[in-house]
């Protein structure tokens, strides 16, 4: 008797029978997050529709005569916008005007050119967000790691193979230690991750630049050119399909990266303590965890990821030199990646190609149509502002809301500040 | 128990202990580093301006009330601010061992010298003209300043504002087109600010409404701004030009003020843009502090429960709070376009949001910190032109970066600990 | 003014939290609502103040049926609500918090605070309190803090005045002084409707007793009805308010505590100088008020405290300077006195819960790979050890009960080779199925040799647990004295003395 005010939620729906279960899973579909991702999708495509069609010029003339003859108008949108998005899925994924299937493939193999260091940026932010920090330091991160994985790949002479890896972990240390630095700041004194990113952007952003014109350090010797030199043959990435395509190996290390963030937040233990600060420090800190070290770590590890996307860029996309543009706001992108893959590794990986699908499609849209690359950004915000807010996307296309019994979750507001915890 | 036997009981007053002995060696450590900094800089790397001059000009040609220049030998004043600095660190050394309290005055005591030790080497053999570099940092904090404002507003209210760059960049968009097109900047300003409120409507909607995480919300609409005005610039105003050449607001000088030495250039030749800054600082730190209205939303970003259960309506009022900062970040905006460059570019904002979010974060949720922080900001931008045009004997990139590290710094010596409002970045659920 | 609730009834969901509640209060009564954990009562009254709506019934203000559609409403109709969880502003001061939603305002739109001040400083008068109006919330002692809350509500002319569990944060002298309070302003002709679940106060203080279970109203008692009639009536069984144990088999010293002080955040010592020892095999209850030291004192135990002096000794091995890892692997077991803040991580699952404080080796960790495996059959087995009722292993925490997630706790606790259990506050928030279960657990591990220390400020359960009693008061140790100490030395000893004899300190 005295147990019955506890028993009443619980144990009901292990007792649930075939047919049950059944509805409950198409409810999950219908209702559950691969649904959602599939309308914000299709949302902000017509969104960005709307928006080809009224900035065209021959819709706005043909509407001008709207009422003589509507089907011009309607004509009007359709080319427009048709032609915008099968010049992106042509830009993107197959081009059916190519004469052949090598060729007509080409367009996605760019897509996960561009997708390479997106997605290795996406897992560094993402891992980041996982231990409940906000890494807005992906400029700073890649440009260090371009930098020290550039230095070594065109200053210094190892044999072919290894002088690649050499780079690589150069690399890798830059980011680590750039975003270390960060996670040390947090973890000793509390401060906000947030400015210190922010703040080390600049700093790296002009540490390059300074770099970058002065002889012997990175600029490339005879140039006045705030630039390096090219990669040296040895430390490039070797192409994956031949020199016809621009798609490079550094795709496979981004797949090694997803498959190692994986392991790290599912499977080790270090980033079961990774999560468990991210959700809750002070019950972590209870538990044991060193709460300043796994800030230390989250960072060195979330800043060598970011890195990797920097090394990807001058070992991989450009190696006949870069400047301090090198990053070419991939840090920023990489938060809208991170938050469309919910932060999971293989979510990522997959927001990753998309964004990198839109990136890659979006020139060819530009070049063949005229539309501006940058309705690609919108639509790409728009997903990620549809996903986010599920209540919305479901409001919208009257979708069943999943687990509607469930009690409101009452969230206490809490008073004790996280770097309090840091703090103690 | 009719009989009040009221006595005033032991707990009903404080647990009040004496002072326990915790000793915080951080204000000391930073001020050993610059003190590090300042004799490496000043007198080692100094020995090679033994000799040079630095010139402080401190009036313009056209001021009525001419100041003589001030030149100061550069390795002799170098070597003064670094042998004090050193001595205000052993002293805050000592102070903290003795458990006294370092007081503020020291803080910016030290600060200043620092700075002047900075200029002073810096400028060796050249002069630096102070008004110059200070009227530069008010005109260029002022979009800072806006946005730490709208910031402010809206994170006292308890919603995190990550959006400052999109409300900045969608009031420069909307405020180049509507002037170009009307013909009227004033009503560009307008524009400026409606637009930054129909951002921060957007924030508001789906954080109140649909509970969205405040961060990605904020990070989400940056990059819808910046697409959608990047978009429609290529579509739309690159094209036909008339749409985005809106005129520029002129420097005004206000009679009498304006004359004042050093003050007057700085603070009164500026445009209308910075005038208007001056009001909404006051109003910000007025409304926040000494109004009913303040009231409510303080309360309502740190206890909103609280807040709730006195009749007052948390949703409406954060949504207020929120959309009236998306206004003053959109003003904020249109001084890119109408206050300096005379017409729109792509990602034109080029990070300032976030750099007036820390500020809102250095100054501590404060309308006048937040403000100074974004004169910090904008006096490190000025410097690196200042200098630019003088010369100076490091390179460029590392006097750019200081302001910096020096944030760095202060973040982590000063503010570490800093309180933001308690219910910031949390959705009220009844 | 006559309060009057008919049939009102209260859903979440499929969960029935008010099922047709009635209740009259008369004008100038003070109305218990009497209760377990969980039974109803708050949200009967965040019915009544507007906070929530009621899908059936009526709420009657001298027979005038009122509709309220927030805390607004209800406040101008003359309700007036003194909270559990104190509703003030931290960082506000006391005439701020107090005008908060009703401020007068001068020219421009200026906030008059002079006025608030002075109205503050009328109502203290009027009561005997001595509170200083421009002093910060955060800065008083939470008994201050709820005469703030009174103060606040009176200075809405409130007729009706709610006090929701009101003692559960004061002394047994300030919970005297609160009901002299109460008497004083059912006397001036304010209804209080007073909610509770500690029978004694309900019997010291009310005028007429409702007593509601599982969200029903199961009956009314007058305050002359003993402890074991209104017990049984509120948790529906007779009930044992103690717990069976043996006397304690002592094997020896085993954790020593000499002069440990505790220094905190904002530089005030919490701890001072407390000297103890715990045998192998007994239960040394902490007693107190909350917020006396005793949270400070436990985290110090645990290496959770950064400013910490003097001496602790676990088997003749130092503990204090380590960190908590080597604390809890030292065989240190503990159970936080906030569940959902430190002891659980709500979006974490059973499993991933029961293996928090083992992170980092064997057996839950080999080579820095979870064990999957193990950690899914151990978490099977603690489930089925300690009944904890789940839909699985896989199961979030934060959806379990209250008295579900303490037992993840628990088990997770239990199931380390332990030296010292500390448990604070185990039973906060349970109902009383829950309570038996963890006091059962307690007296078990101290029977398997095991030292206790148990923290709680609820008197029942000191009493019940506990072979020898320390009791704290700001930061002190006033005494250690054996379990079967009267309650009256003990509820004097909370308030700081040292012997039952009264000090005539003022």
């Amino acid at each position: 008797m005295s147990a019955t005010t506890t028993t009443a939620p619980a144990g009901r729906d292990s007792r649930m029978d075939g047919s049950e279960r059944w509805i409950q899973t198409l409810r999950d579909i219908t209702g559950g997050s691969a649904m959602i991702s599939v309308l914000a999708v299709l949302f902000a495509l017509v969104v960005g529709a709307i928006l080809i069609a009224f900035t065209n010029e021959r819709v706005q003339e043909t509407a001008g005569y709207f009422f003589s003859r509507p089907t011009d108008l309607l004509r009007a949108v359709w080319d427009a916008v048709a032609g915008a998005y099968s010049a992106l899925f042509q830009g993107s994924i197959y081009n059916f005007r190519a004469t052949n299937f090598l060729t007509a493939i080409r367009p996605l193999t760019e897509t996960l050119t561009f997708a390479t260091p997106l997605i290795a940026a996406g897992l560094g932010v993402g891992l980041a967000f996982r231990v409940g920090m906000f890494n807005i330091g992906g400029r700073g991160q890649m440009l260090i790691a371009a930098g020290a994985a550039g230095w070594v790949a065109f200053a210094v002479e190892l044999p072919a193979g290894i002088h690649l890896i050499v780079a690589i972990l150069a690399g890798l240390l830059g980011g680590a230690i750039w975003g270390g630095i960060v996670g040390l700041l947090k973890a000793r004194t509390g401060a906000h991750e947030v400015i210190v990113t922010i703040m080390l952007n600049f700093v790296a952003l002009y540490l390059i630049q300074f770099l970058l014109r002065t002889p012997g350090a990175l600029q490339a010797p005879g140039s006045n050119n705030p630039k390096t030199p090219a990669m040296a043959a040895t430390a490039v990435f070797p192409d994956l399909f031949g020199p016809r395509y621009n798609l490079h190996a550094g795709f496979l290390t981004v797949v090694a990266a997803t498959i190692f963030v994986w392991w790290l937040l599912s499977r080790s233990n270090l980033g079961f303590q990774f999560r468990a600060v991210g959700q809750n420090p002070s019950a972590a800190r209870v538990a044991g965890i060193n709460v300043k070290n796994v800030y230390l770590y989250a960072m060195a590890i979330s800043g060598a990821l970011v890195g990797l996307a920097g090394i990807n860029q001058v070992l991989g996309t450009v190696t006949t030199g870069f400047g301090s543009g090198i990053d070419a706001g991939i840090g920023f992108d990489a938060i809208t990646v991170a938050l469309l893959g919910r932060s999971k590794p293989w979510g990522i990986f997959a927001a990753g190609i998309l964004f990198g699908a839109f990136k890659a499609g979006g020139f060819a849209m530009q070049a063949a149509e005229g539309v501006p690359i940058d309705i690609v950004v919108v639509v790409q915000a728009l997903i990620v502002l549809f996903i986010a807010a599920p209540p919305l996307v479901r409001a919208m296309f009257h979708l069943p809301t999943p687990g509607t019994s469930r009690k409101p979750k009452i969230r206490a507001v809490k008073t004790r500040q996280t770097n309090e915890v840091v703090a103690k | 128990m009719s009989t009040l036997t009221q006595s005033s009981a032991p707990a009903s007053t404080p647990i009040v202990k004496p002072a326990a002995q915790i000793r915080s060696w951080k204000i000391p450590i930073t001020f050993g580093s610059f003190a590090v900094l300042s004799l490496f800089l000043f007198v080692v790397l100094g020995r090679g301006l033994r000799g040079e001059l630095s010139t402080f000009r401190l009036s313009e040609g056209r001021d009525l009330i001419q100041l003589p220049e001030v030149a100061l030998p550069t390795f002799a004043t170098g070597v003064f601010v670094a042998v004090v600095l050193v001595l205000m660190a052993a002293a805050s050394a000592w102070l903290v061992y003795r458990h006294t309290k370092i007081p503020i005055v020291l803080t910016i005591l030290f600060a200043l010298l620092f700075l002047v030790g900075f200029l002073a080497w810096a400028a060796s053999g050249s002069t630096i003209p102070v008004p110059g570099l200070l009227i530069g940092t008010v005109t260029l904090s002022a979009p800072l300043i806006f946005g730490a404002l709208g910031g402010v507003l809206s994170e006292r209210a308890g919603v995190v504002n990550v959006a400052i760059e999109g409300q900045l960049l969608a009031g420069a968009f909307s405020s180049a087109v509507v002037a170009s097109a009307t013909g009227n900047p004033y009503l560009g300003l307008l524009a400026a600010m409606v637009a930054g409120a129909l951002v921060s409507m957007v924030l508001a909607a789906f954080v109140l409404k649909y509970l969205v995480d405040q961060v990605i919300v904020g990070v989400v609409l940056n990059v819808l701004v910046i697409g959608l005005t990047s978009f429609l610039y290529s579509q739309v105003l690159a094209p036909s030009a008339n749409l985005n050449s809106p005129d520029v607001f002129p420097r005004l000088n206000v009679p009498f003020l304006s004359e004042i030495p050093i003050i007057g250039p700085v603070l009164f030749r500026q445009t209308i843009i910075v005038y208007v800054m001056y009001v909404a600082i006051a109003l910000v730190y007025f409304g926040l502090f000494r109004t009913k209205w303040g009231l409510r939303v303080r309360a309502v970003g740190e206890h909103p429960q609280a807040a709730d259960t006195v009749g007052i309506n948390v949703n409406r009022t954060r949504f207020i709070a929120v959309t009236l900062g998306g206004v003053i970040s959109g003003f904020g905006g249109a001084y890119f376009t109408l206050g300096a460059v005379g017409a729109f570019n792509k990602e034109m904002t080029n990070g300032m949001g976030f750099i007036a979010l820390a500020a809102v974060i250095f100054g501590q949720w404060h309308p006048i910190k937040a403000t100074l922080a974004a004169l910090l900001f904008g006096f490190a931008t000025n410097l690196q032109n200042v200098l630019g045009i003088i010369g100076s004997p490091v390179p460029s990139e590392f006097m750019l970066m200081l302001p910096y590290v020096v944030t760095i710094f202060a973040v982590a010596g000063f503010v570490g600990r800093s309180r933001a409002p308690a219910a910031d970045g949390k959705p009220y659920i009844k | 003014m006559k309060l009057e609730l008919r049939g009102i009834t209260k859903r979440f969901g499929a969960l029935v939290a008010n099922n047709n509640i009635s209740l009259t209060v008369e004008s100038g009564e003070i109305h218990a609502l009497l209760g377990e954990n969980g039974a109803g009562k708050s949200t009967l009254m965040n019915v009544l103040y507007g906070l929530y709506n009621a899908e059936e019934g009526d709420i009657l203000l001298d027979d005038v049926v009122q509709k309220f559609a927030g805390p607004g409403d209800a406040m101008n109709a003359g309700i007036g609500m003194v909270h559990q969880h104190f509703m003030l502003v931290p960082v506000f001061t006391v005439a701020e918090n107090v005008v908060l939603g009703h401020e007068q305002t001068t020219f421009g739109g200026r906030l008059d605070l002079s006025a608030a001040r002075a109205k503050v400083r009328e109502i203290s008068d009027r009561f005997g309190f001595d509170i200083d109006p421009d002093a910060l919330i955060e800065d008083l002692p939470v008994g201050v803090q709820q005469r703030v809350e009174i103060i606040k509500a009176l200075s809405q002319d409130a007729k009706v005045l709610v006090f929701d569990e009101p003692t559960a944060v004061l002394t047994p002298q300030e919970t005297d002084e609160l009901m002299i309070i109460m008497r004083q302003l059912a006397e001036s002709g304010t209804s209080i409707v007073f909610i509770t679940h500690k029978l004694r106060e309900v019997r010291a203080v009310a005028d007429r007793i409702t007593v509601i279970r599982l969200g029903t109203v199961v009956g009314e008692a007058s305050p002359t009805a003993t402890n074991a009639e209104l017990a049984s009536l509120m948790v529906g069984r007779a009930v044992e308010l103690t717990v069976h144990k043996n006397a304690p088999e002592l094997r020896g010293t085993a954790l020593s505590v000499k002069n440990l002080s505790v220094i905190d955040s904002r530089n005030q010592i919490v701890v001072n100088s407390v000297s103890f020892d715990v045998q192998a095999g007994e239960v040394l209850a902490i007693a107190g008020v909350q917020g006396n030291g005793q949270t400070e004192l436990t985290e110090a135990l645990l290496g959770l405290q950064q400013h910490v002096t003097g001496l602790i000794e676990l088997d003749g091995k130092p503990l204090r300077g380590y960190s908590v890892r080597h604390i809890l692997d030292s065989g240190v077991g503990f159970v936080p006195e906030d569940r959902t803040e430190d002891g659980l991580i709500a979006d974490f699952s059973i499993a991933e819960n029961l293996m928090l404080d083992r992170s980092s080796g064997a057996p839950f960790v080999k080579a820095g790979n979870l064990q999957l495996g193990f950690r899914a059959q151990f978490a099977a087995e603690k489930i089925a050890e300690f009944d904890i009722r789940s839909q699985g292993s896989e199961m979030e925490a934060g959806r379990l009960s209250g008295g579900n997630q303490q037992k993840v706790v628990l088990a997770r606790e239990l199931s380390r080779e332990l030296r010292l259990f500390v448990a604070a506050q185990p039973t906060r928030g349970l109902d009383v199925g829950s309570i038996e279960f963890v006091h059962t657990r307690i007296i078990e591990t101290r029977d398997s040799g095991i030292p206790v220390i148990v923290v709680s400020t609820e008197l029942d359960e000191v009493v019940a647990l506990a072979d020898r009693i320390a009791v704290m008061y700001r930061g002190e140790i006033v005494g250690i004295v054996p379990g079967n100490t009267p309650r009256a030395t003990l509820g004097l000893m909370m308030a700081g003395e040292h012997a039952p004899a009264t000090e005539s300190g003022l």
